[in-house]
């Protein structure tokens, strides 16, 4: 597009070079919160993690089993749709490709499930391939609720409203399902790298 | 502003602002919408951030005439319940009053006979937005707290908004309410957090932190 904002220079480009993707900024140390609703204070003894739909049977972790899960450290660039990025997040977690080890499934897509009734809906293929984990530290420290403890999904890959906070598990689906944000007019599938902002981009 | 083939939009939405360099370097904000859907313009509220990057450039350099480049309405989901059987309650916090001015000039202008209630925190006279919209009427109350500085005959409330307060002034749980809270973050999550103690179902509150819809729910 040609428009030009008369007087407007804008901020030199920050963080480090090509990781930032257009119309984004870095917020440097702030790490934003957003939710639609009240945060939910799950109780870890309340918590478990639920490989559902398209499968034979439903694989179930209590927290305590889901602890004793290979885990890993994963540090990543996230982007949010309202337009901040953060580089270098450190997080650590279980790979969803750990969750879905054992999982036969003709399933091409995913909605993931959070406490407090939110979903989000993926592609199977983007979850998988060291892709996508469930996370429970932020920082070196235990995740906290309003970033999405016990455990949040992490899918670096797409916009941060795909990385949904809160969840207890994933259900494997032949169609697409939209989920919460999906149904509200943000984009069905959402890389920051192309702007996929909202329904037609 | 005067947008062309706008669509209109639902009291509560906002739209994004694209600001756009020489060499095509490209910044972007959400705002929300302050006027309702049924004046001809549209009305955006842009609190200036000193270190912010878009906000300067709305407030300081943007001028009547200026073509701006806007995206929108976005949001669906933190809009005013149109019809709803229940009375409506929002709680705002600072700037996060915007969508509720929007709101209460749309429930103005419809004549809508729900019944609406805003309890709003603010720091100072001087920082009350849309002072106009919220005078109290009938179906509509408004309880303002102030946090740092009050009108000198001010006999309402003072400091900031908390749980005694909130069980006084909102509509109580039994009467189930549908709830909109905005503001900031911290704001929000004691704001909720109190609600939920007093009694009020989750599933009756909506959120929303100050830019719009979020990171994974």
């Amino acid at each position: 597009m040609s428009f030009v904002s008369r007087g407007f220079e804008g901020r030199r480009r920050s963080g480090p070079p090509g990781r930032l993707p257009p119309g984004q900024h870095d917020v440097g140390d702030d790490f934003p919160v957003l939710s639609a609703g009240p945060v939910p204070y799950t109780k870890q003894d309340d918590w478990d993690f639920s490989i559902q739909g398209q499968v034979d049977g439903v694989q179930r972790w209590t927290w305590d089993e889901f602890r004793q899960l290979p885990r890993e450290p994963i540090t990543v660039d996230i982007h949010c749709v309202t337009s901040w990025s953060k580089f270098d997040t450190r997080w650590e977690g279980v790979s969803v490709d750990t969750l879905l080890d054992n999982v036969e499934t003709a399933a091409e897509y995913v909605l993931a499930f959070s406490d407090g009734g939110y979903t989000t809906n993926l592609p199977l293929a983007d979850v998988l391939d060291n892709q996508a984990w469930i996370v429970d530290t932020y920082d070196g420290e235990p995740l906290a609720a309003e970033h999405g403890g016990p455990a949040r999904l992490l899918v670096p890959h797409l916009y941060f409203w795909k990385s949904a906070k809160w969840v207890r598990g994933l259900t494997l689906n032949l169609f697409d399902e939209p989920g919460f944000w999906e149904n509200f007019g943000y984009h069905n599938y959402g890389d920051p790298w192309k702007e996929q902002r909202y329904a037609g981009d | 502003m005067r947008l062309p083939d706008w669509p209109g939009h639902v009291a509560g939405q906002h739209v994004d602002v694209r600001l756009t360099a020489p060499d095509g370097y490209t910044a972007q904000r959400s705002y929300s919408i302050a006027s309702a859907p049924s004046e001809p313009e549209v009305d955006l509220v842009v609190e200036r951030l000193d270190d912010g990057e878009v906000s300067p450039y709305l407030t300081d350099e943007l001028r009547s005439g200026d073509l701006l480049e806007v995206r929108g309405p976005i949001g669906g989901f933190f809009v005013w319940p149109e019809h709803s059987d229940t009375s409506v309650q929002l709680v705002a916090g600072g700037s996060g009053v915007v969508p509720f001015v929007a709101m209460l000039a749309h429930h103005r202008t419809t004549g809508s006979s729900v019944p609406v209630g805003l309890m709003y925190s603010v720091r100072t006279p001087a920082d009350v937005i849309g002072p106009d919209e919220l005078q109290p009427r009938p179906g509509v109350g408004v309880v303002l707290t102030y946090t740092r500085e009050a009108p000198g005959d001010w006999s309402g409330l003072r400091g900031r908004i908390d749980q005694e307060k909130l069980a006084q002034h909102v509509v109580p749980p039994d009467q189930g309410p549908a709830i909109m809270i905005c503001g900031s973050t911290p704001f929000v999550e004691a704001v909720s957090r109190d609600l939920l103690a007093l009694g009020h179902a989750a599933d009756r509150i909506k959120t929303e932190r100050y830019g719009g819809m979020g990171e994974g729910s």
